[in-house]
């Protein structure tokens, strides 16, 4: 305690502070605060990306925006999109950790495996899964029609494409979450599965009441990180589906992108953008907010 | 009411390392049982097979006469208080000490009160909304040991609970546990490095090395006849003095020849002497530091010069370079002794211990 504020004192000035952290802090300047300032600004205006010259029209971009359907459509897909990869590769991630986590032969070469494809690009990764959904011919429906199941249209119809783009985000991502897991899992002292053990405490009692609080800070990690990368999906959306069929995978994200690169309305792309930025700050809060009935460090 | 027997208890580690090796062990009914020795001795292993953490790889373990081998811990209604306490961080004290009745599905009027009167017993009444990382060691401590008490176990388990307080509290602490003791009236298992805890608290203690039990022993018995050096020397500090010397005939009794000077046998000693045929022969002696006295020449064991004088409050310990060996004495403040001074110094020779010096065992106390 009295290092701690020991520690404090010496270095608590502002120009000591700063000289510290200002290295860190110009890129962060430059290739953060001043782009999403300028975006911010950008979305009063009726710039359309091309002209040299623009005018300030007031929040006339956000009243088209929120009169527009395609805008409320884009904002559910992108809250499905993230609810439909946050908790599966957050509870597959755990399963995966707590399978892998007692050594055994291969552990490590399954562990590979399952993390390779976080390093692997998105678009490399997304061009592989464009010939797995090929309707005809495709792994993905070849496994099904071997199952006895009837093969389905995957990121060609509208009805599937967003399950398609959501299993894709899923299994790169799971790789992640396993790995923090393992590490936490690891880290989950020796001493509280025996004191429960004495106390009575096995099985499924024992995940919930001492692995699950005690990897906490882990799954609390995860969350917010997974949130936000769905919330930035871009790359498999893209090379998968452009956004369609009929708009069915369009999330904000994307539809910021065809806004302003297609359709050449930065006006209206940059207000999507601040909406996004609103949206995951917004989520991020709350998230920080629930975490402090569950999340013990 | 809990009596624990093990019988040639094993234990073989996966990597074949023997921790423990063939002990055999009666723990009655309300003692207090402390295991002693030094690192790696097997200690923990020990307590840790009568817990049921750790697989007994040999032998049997019975508590009240059933064999419990393969009994789950839970089930054999003993509990642990671990070093490190092992509370669950994330529980409230409330919760931490309620834990195991919530699970046995006690219900919770009757869990509240049974929480509430541990807590009054420890002193936890106010700290019971908190979680441990907002408690010092001492409260957690407490906690550790109200999370044992409230299953009104049949034996308490205890792994150097002390060993992470600092020493004015470890006093403290010592002196809880004694009264905790008295109050519950169970058996209770101890593992200690430290001597203080062994010897106050305990009613048997039990010396361990190297996997083996080197002797069982109340604390008087374990301190005035140590069964071998190894006990003679880990009970006790500062610890005994050791030096070789060579039993001889002079007069009609016996002498330790030293190589300064000798120490005569008292009559006992001389006839257990004899029996085991030691006459003309080399042993081992020891000799406490509370039994070695300044003395004039012509009746000196030992010269030597001072290297050392170690002011501890009443007393002092003066450390003696002699030819071979070192020579540690016990004494009180008023004896101090300028460094590198020559002096002599004598034992009392009713309290000389003999060693054989190959096996180690004792010959006479
Ligand atoms: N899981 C294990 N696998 C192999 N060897 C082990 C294992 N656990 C302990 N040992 C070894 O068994 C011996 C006894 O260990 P134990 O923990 O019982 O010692 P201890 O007497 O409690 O020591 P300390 O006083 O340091 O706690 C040690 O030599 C230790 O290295
Ligand atoms: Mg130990």
């Amino acid at each position: 305690m009295s290092a701690k504020r020991k520690y404090k004192r010496r270095y608590d000035s502002l120009p000591t502070v700063l000289l510290f952290v200002l290295p860190a802090l110009i890129p962060l300047i430059v290739f953060w605060i001043y782009p999403i300032l300028r975006t911010i600004y950008l979305s009063f205006t009726n710039w359309d990306y091309i002209s040299p010259t623009y005018k300030l029209v007031g929040i006339k971009n956000y009243l088209s925006l929120f009169r527009n359907p395609r805008f409320y459509e884009a904002l559910w897909h992108t809250l499905v999109f993230t609810a439909g990869t946050l908790f599966p590769t957050i509870i597959l991630g755990l399963v995966l950790a707590l399978l892998l986590v007692k050594n055994f032969r291969g552990s490590g070469i399954l562990k590979f495996i399952i993390f390779s494809p976080w390093i692997t690009p998105t678009v490399a990764i997304s061009i592989v899964w464009s010939w797995i959904y090929k309707t005809d011919g495709g792994i993905a429906n070849t496994i099904l029609t071997s199952l006895g199941m009837s093969p389905l249209k995957w990121i060609a119809s509208s009805d599937t494409a967003m399950l398609s783009v959501i299993i894709v985000t899923i299994w790169k991502s799971l790789g992640y979450a396993m790995i923090f897991y393992l590490s936490a899992l690891e880290k989950v002292p020796g001493e509280l599965y025996e004191a429960g053990a004495l106390d009575g405490a096995h099985g499924w009692r024992q995940f919930v009441d001492i692995t699950l609080p005690s990897i906490s800070p882990t799954t609390f990690f995860l969350t917010i990180i997974t949130m936000v990368n769905s919330l930035q999906a871009y790359d498999q959306i893209q090379v998968l589906t452009q956004g369609g069929p009929s708009g069915s995978t369009r999330t904000l994200l994307y539809m910021y992108y065809q806004l302003g690169f297609n359709e050449f309305n930065m006006g209206q792309a940059t207000a999507v953008a601040v909406v996004m930025i609103l949206l995951t700050v917004g989520l991020s809060l709350i998230q920080f907010k629930v975490s402090e009935k569950w999340v013990y460090y | 009411m809990a009596e624990i027997i093990l019988k040639n208890v094993t234990k073989e580690y996966e990597n074949g390392f023997q921790a423990v090796k063939n002990i055999n062990l009666e723990i009655k009914d309300n003692e207090f049982v402390i295991l002693v020795g030094p690192s790696g001795c097997g200690k923990s292993t020990t307590l840790r097979m009568i817990a049921g953490l750790e697989d007994i790889s040999d032998g049997d373990l019975y508590l009240d006469g059933k064999r419990i081998n393969d009994v789950s811990p839970q089930d054999r209604d003993i509990a642990m208080v671990f070093q490190n306490y092992a509370l669950y961080p994330h529980m409230t004290v409330y919760q931490n000490i309620a834990y195991s009745l919530k699970i046995k599905k006690v219900p919770k009027d009757e869990i509240d009160k049974r929480v509430k009167d541990v807590a009054a017993s420890l002193g936890l009444e106010n700290l019971l909304d908190r979680r441990p990382g907002q408690l010092s060691g001492g409260q957690k401590q407490r906690v550790a040991m109200g999370r044992a008490i409230i299953r009104h176990p049949k034996a308490f388990l205890m792994d150097e609970p002390l060993s992470n307080l600092d020493a004015k509290l470890r006093g403290q602490m010592r002196v809880e546990i004694a009264d905790l003791y008295r109050r519950l009236n169970t058996t209770f298992i101890y593992v200690t490095h430290d001597q203080t805890e062994a010897m106050t608290l305990g009613t048997k203690i039990v010396v361990m090395k190297d996997g083996e039990i080197m002797q069982i022993d109340n604390p008087t018995n374990l301190f005035n006849y140590p069964n071998n050096k190894f006990v003679a020397g880990f009970i006790g500090t500062p610890t005994m003095n050791f030096f070789e010397g060579e039993i001889e005939e002079k007069g009609d009794g016996l002498i330790l020849k030293t190589r300064d000077g000798f120490i005569p046998l008292t009559a006992e000693k001389a006839a257990k002497v004899r029996e085991g045929g030691w006459v003309g022969k080399k042993v081992t002696a020891g000799i406490r530091p509370e039994h070695v006295e300044l003395s004039d020449q012509d009746s000196a064991a030992f010269r030597g010069e001072v290297s050392v004088f170690e002011l501890l409050g009443s007393n002092a310990i003066i450390y003696t370079q002699c030819q071979d060996d070192r020579i540690i004495m016990n004494t009180d403040q008023t004896q101090y002794q300028e460094h590198g001074k020559e002096i002599f110094l004598k034992v009392k020779e009713a309290k000389l211990h003999l060693f054989d010096p190959e096996t180690e065992r004792t010959i006479t106390n």
